[in-house]
């Protein structure tokens, strides 16, 4: 009788629009308006590579112990350096990570003896080459920088 | 097929459900056996999604591996973790201090929810209930939010490290943990107000897909399926690993076996997850998070096979160790590759729209199915 009663006046269809109603309440929506607003990036984000410098003296953090590329389970990171000849130490020359094969899974970050490599919480780094994808030491230590094409 | 059967003297008809089908979840192609609008056998081709992960490991170190097992099931990156973790733990015989236990089943529950979820919600947007997608992701988006505050990533976490944890847990994780598990009851009892007491609902997926306890056993299919069919078999009660003999909570089983049931197991292990987090996240203990593991980790020759309770099913590592920096062989054993084998079984006899429902409740993830 009582499942008559509730298939006639379709109370289950009912119960549902019920809970449909109630999540109608402004303090339910979850959509981040991305463009207009930047979403809310947690502290540990692992986003774009940076290659941290020295605030006092502008030289880089970084002393070629070549750590990071030895971590790197895809081996995307070279780094280059040359020997001082007056303080004895590595100068480093050239670093070079490739995003594009890049699966931010943080072990450079905690190879880093110094850290001088993070992952930022930078989360932008389309590009429109696949060479743009592959950062040299100026593209990490200074961030993407705008590419200009001919129009 | 003898022609009594048939109305018509007809041919059988075989028809190619997928790769591109959005209810087959990924790249699964069945090919579908039909006479008209009745199943008369599947046979599933899978592939699409293979990357090789299993040689993968050859060539890498243990440390190196892990960010590759969360890319096989990315719905329950953390339980893959997990197991992989223990799997290497056990093979280098270190054990993970108690803190980085709480945290692991911490986390790995709250995995659990996320990956129920969101099958909920997929699921039931491929029966025709779009409404629950919507909120299920909600409430899913707590979770990835609780993930990407502790390890910097939604999907693909890389949270565990071998030997206990990278990370030591951040400033309001307690209060954040805690508010999801008081608010997702609630929502629970909304999603079963959606979808339990519906008509609808409750007539597409009962009797459908029955595989019964004998039939699981056969197929050595696991997780909620298995639990459905009134088989109470959860790797964390048989064989508790991470400190799950300390936490209190129930395997929920049905007896029929069918499609309905997968669904009320899976919506009752959400309520049961969130018990085992309330009690994990009470008494954290202090301590260290990481054991000592050499930095170049090298095992002894040997073997270790660990197998726990993904969302999903049983899901095993089998490592073999020559004594090198890298594994000499790594096998996975996927619950979503074995579960996908009982497909055929399901389907016979059925209708076309039900095989829709039965992937669904299988619950297949492709990357794991193919890694």
């Amino acid at each position: 009788m009582k499942k008559l009663f509730r298939r006639f006046f379709l109370v289950d269809f009912l119960e549902g629009l019920w809970v449909t109603f109630r999540n109608q309440h402004p303090k339910y929506i979850y959509t981040e308006q991305y463009p207009a607003e930047r979403p809310q990036i947690a502290e540990r984000y692992r986003g774009a590579p940076r290659l941290n410098i020295n605030p006092e003296n502008n030289e880089t953090l970084c002393i070629s112990c070549n750590l990071c590329a030895i971590a790197c389970p895809e081996n995307l990171i070279v780094v280059g350096w040359d020997r001082n000849p007056v303080t004895k130490r590595k100068d480093l020359t050239t670093f070079i990570y490739d995003t594009s094969r890049c699966m931010f899974c943080g072990l450079c970050e905690d190879a880093c003896p110094v850290d001088a490599l993070e992952l930022t919480q930078d989360f932008e780094m389309a590009s429109y080459t696949r060479e743009g994808q592959i950062w040299d030491r100026r593209m990490l230590e200074e961030g993407p920088y705008p590419v200009k094409y001919k129009s | 097929m003898s022609a009594v059967e048939t109305f018509l003297d007809s041919n059988e008809l075989v028809l190619n459900m997928g790769p591109q089908h959005p209810s087959t979840h990924g790249v699964l192609r069945i090919i579908l056996k039909l006479d008209g609008e009745k199943v008369n056998g599947t046979e599933c081709v899978i592939g699409y999604l293979h990357r090789g992960v299993e040689k993968i490991a050859e060539a890498r170190t243990y440390q190196m591996f892990a960010p590759y097992v969360d890319r096989m099931d990315y719905i329950s990156a953390v339980s893959n973790g997990l197991g992989y973790c223990l799997a290497v733990e056990k093979l280098g015989g270190i054990e993970a201090p108690p803190r980085a236990q709480a945290v692991r089943v911490i986390l790995t529950e709250l995995n659990r929810i996320a990956s129920h979820l969101f099958w909920l919600g997929t699921h039931a947007l491929d029966i025709g209930a779009i409404t629950p997608l919507f909120y299920t992701l909600r409430e899913r988006e707590e979770v990835l939010k609780i993930f990407e505050n502790y390890c910097g990533a939604r999907l693909t976490t890389h949270a565990f490290r071998i030997g206990g944890l990278q990370y030591e847990l951040y400033e309001g994780f307690e209060e954040q943990v805690r508010k999801f598990c008081d608010d997702l009851p609630g929502k629970i009892d909304e999603y079963e107000e959606l979808l339990t007491g519906n008509r609808i609902w409750v007539e597409r997926l009962t009797g459908v897909g029955i595989l019964n306890a004998e039939d699981c056993k056969r197929y050595g299919v696991s997780g909620p399926m298995i639990r459905a069919a009134g088989v109470p078999a959860d790797l964390r009660k048989l064989q508790p690993y991470c400190g799950y003999e300390q936490y209190d909570f129930d395997v929920p089983t049905r007896v029929n076996g069918d499609c309905f049931d997968r669904y009320v197991v899976r919506m009752a292990e959400m309520r049961q997850s969130v018990r085992i987090i309330q009690q994990a996240v009470a008494n954290v203990p202090t301590g260290p998070v990481m054991a000592k593991v050499p930095k170049v980790f090298k095992p002894a020759i040997g073997e270790a096979y660990v197998s726990i309770e993904a969302p999903k099913g049983e899901l095993g590592y089998f490592i073999v160790s020559d004594g090198t920096l890298n594994p000499y062989r790594l096998r996975v054993r996927p619950p979503s590759l074995v579960n996908l084998q009982s497909l055929d079984a399901m389907c016979k006899g059925t209708l076309v729209a039900d095989v829709v429902a039965i992937i669904g409740t299988i619950d297949i993830v492709l990357g794991e199915v193919d890694r």
